[in-house]
């Protein structure tokens, strides 16, 4: 258990009607690469947030890194890193403000800033500002802005949405070098092949619950199927989703 | 350096967040031209329009020789130095004919002949405040002349002592009018939009999860608009106090900042409540807009509400607008001091606690 970056037990929230996260148990271990998978409407999203600390779950217990994430706990957040879906940038300002605004939220000198851009390979793009980058230059910069304090447990949120097939792949790279150094990352994604390629274990989830966690070879083994793809759909049925 | 613990780091926070969001503002040129251009431009324009609303000099035509003009002692001309310009011209027909024609056009306000012991002046009946000025100045120099004719001394003497002017004149309360509306929009459009676009673009969130306090992001967004407000009020009363404005201040002058920097808190209250309520960027403008401009109208910064009918005057009793405006025009030209100031000043922070309990009822986190 004390090897656990994240240890979920029984979580439930519920919205009005609809029980959005409907008894959620999982771990993800220190320095591995986790993710979650569930077509739109699982429930990922409420879990995550309640995992980070954003949501106070009616039911269940989180611990993140030895330590409860609600209520907002300060000694805590600067050993997480969370990259919010829609890139949370400040208007009007330049990429190396955005990351240097950032880095002094967390008392960390410029140096790592400009370091951190130089890594994500934005140093070039240092004086442009934000919402004028590309698609894949504004994930990178929110990736940046997110692991500017260094730290040891990472949160994904869909980053290759909407990237061109080279964007993607590029930033698959920075992704596993960002787990090769230690960190915990947790992802959540749309796309079976970058959940197989990446991630250790994964956790298919629908309708608030866990339907499975295992390595995707295991899954795939497991069910007999082709590939990621055909374990997710497998699970969660072939009709749309919202 | 310090890194993550104690007050180094929320100082190191609240100066970055203070960086940004004045970078945030000063980039934006609609905000920029909005905030001090266009209430300037205003300033400017009324300034000028309304500058000669009273009567001026009174121009007079002399056509010929006219001896009380001519022979008037220097004393005397000097008395009437701003309140009549004569313009002499010879006695011909034609000279007189031209003379006519501009008190027709009004291009001049009479014309002076004199043929034997008659003094003759005609003038144009369109502007009755004006024909009556220059006829009771030439009449009172017509008097002087015929009773020092006389030789005697007078049997009675006026001694005239000017009072002090209590007339408001145009710049007196377009300065404060428009200074408190440009103030207003500052701080409630940069609020409202502010707190939107931070929750649209979940930038709230990330601050959440970020370890910075509250206060830290607060503070830097007063601390903006507070400097903004000054900012407003130093090139206000810059432009006003020129000369050619002619605003004059007076001791208690500087009580203005005070009064501003309360004044900015009530409209920030006022933009954290349409920040809190609206859900997009263009309904947070919209009703930004439909609380400013009547606001603007009916607490009198364009136009005194002097003769307004009484129950505008009193809706225009809860405006924090209103009674900003009317403290900063007594502190500012009318010699007022402390005892107006203040009970604004408590008026508009304790309007500012409301609203901002208010809008805290009313926040959210995200759009959710």
């Amino acid at each position: 258990m004390a090897t656990d970056a994240i240890t979920v037990e029984g979580l439930r929230k519920r919205y009005g009607d609809v029980q959005a996260v409907d008894g959620v148990s999982f771990e993800a271990r220190r320095g591995e690469f986790y993710g979650i998978l569930g077509p739109n409407g699982a429930g990922k999203t409420t879990t995550l947030e309640i995992v980070e600390g954003l949501r106070e779950p009616d039911e269940g217990t989180v611990t993140v890194l030895g330590e409860a994430s609600w209520p907002r706990n300060k000694t805590l957040l600067p050993r997480i890193g969370v990259q919010l879906q829609s890139s949370a940038f400040f208007e009007k300002l330049t990429a190396r403000e955005q990351i240097h605004t950032f880095a002094s939220l967390y008392g960390v000198p410029g140096a790592n800033a400009d370091a951190m851009l130089e890594k994500v390979g934005l140093t070039e793009k240092a004086g442009v500002r934000a919402e004028r980058l590309s698609g894949g230059q504004m994930q990178r910069l929110s990736i940046a802005c997110a692991l500017v304090h260094d730290p040891e447990l990472v949160f994904l949120d869909e980053p290759t949405t909407g990237l061109d097939p080279q964007a993607r792949r590029n930033l698959w790279d920075l992704l596993r070098g960002i787990n090769a150094e230690g960190r915990t990352v947790v992802l959540t994604t749309h796309y079976m092949d970058e959940a197989e390629t990446l991630c250790d274990r994964v956790a298919v989830m629908d309708h608030g619950r866990v339907l499975r966690v295992g390595p995707p070879s295991d899954l795939i083994g497991e069910l007999g199927v082709a590939s990621l793809e055909d374990v997710f759909l497998q699970l969660t049925g072939r009709e749309y989703r919202e | 350096m310090r890194t993550r613990k104690g007050t180094g780091a929320g100082v190191q926070s609240f100066r970055s967040l203070t960086k940004a969001m004045t970078l945030g503002l000063l980039r934006d040129r609609t905000a920029v031209f909005f905030m001090l251009v266009f209430p300037l431009m205003f300033l400017v324009l009324l300034g000028t329009l309304l500058k000669d609303a009273g009567v001026s000099e009174s121009k007079v035509i002399q056509v010929g020789d006219v001896a009380v003009l001519d022979e008037m002692p220097d004393e005397e001309r000097e008395q009437l130095r701003d309140v009549l310009r004569i313009e002499k011209t010879d006695g011909s027909a034609a000279a007189r004919a031209d003379a006519l024609e501009k008190v027709r056009k009004g291009d001049a306000d009479a014309a002076v002949t004199q043929t034997g012991g008659e003094i003759e002046l005609r003038f144009s009946a369109a502007d009755l405040v004006r024909a009556g000025n220059v006829q009771g100045i030439l009449n009172s120099i017509v008097q002087r002349a015929n009773q020092a004719a006389t030789g005697q001394p007078p049997a009675y003497t006026l001694t005239s002592g000017q009072v002090e002017d209590e007339s408001t004149k145009p710049i007196q309360f377009l300065t404060p009018g428009l200074l408190g509306w440009a103030v207003a929009m500052g701080a409630v459009f940069g609020t409202a939009l502010n707190l939107v676009n931070w929750r649209k673009k979940r930038i709230l969130r990330r601050l959440w999860l970020a370890p910075v306090n509250a206060g830290s992001v607060i503070g830097a967004r007063i601390g903006v608009n507070l400097t903004l407000a000054l900012a407003q009020t130093a090139i206000f009363l810059g432009v006003a106090t020129l000369p050619y404005f002619g605003l004059r201040l007076t001791g208690y002058w500087w009580l203005s900042f005070p009064l501003i920097l309360s004044g900015t808190l009530a409209f920030m209250s006022i933009g954290l409540v349409v920040g809190a309520w609206a859900r997009s960027e263009e309904a947070a403008n919209g009703m930004a807009q439909i609380v400013i401009l009547p606001m603007a109208f009916l607490s009198g910064s364009f136009f005194p509400l002097d003769s307004a009918p009484q129950w505008l005057r009193t809706v225009s009793q809860f405006l924090p607008l209103k009674h900003l405006g009317e403290a900063m025009q007594g502190v500012l030209s009318r010699g007022e001091g402390w005892s107006t100031a203040l009970p604004v000043i408590a008026g508009l922070l304790a309007f500012a606690a409301v609203l901002t309990l208010i809008a805290a009822r009313l926040f959210r986190w995200d759009e959710a």
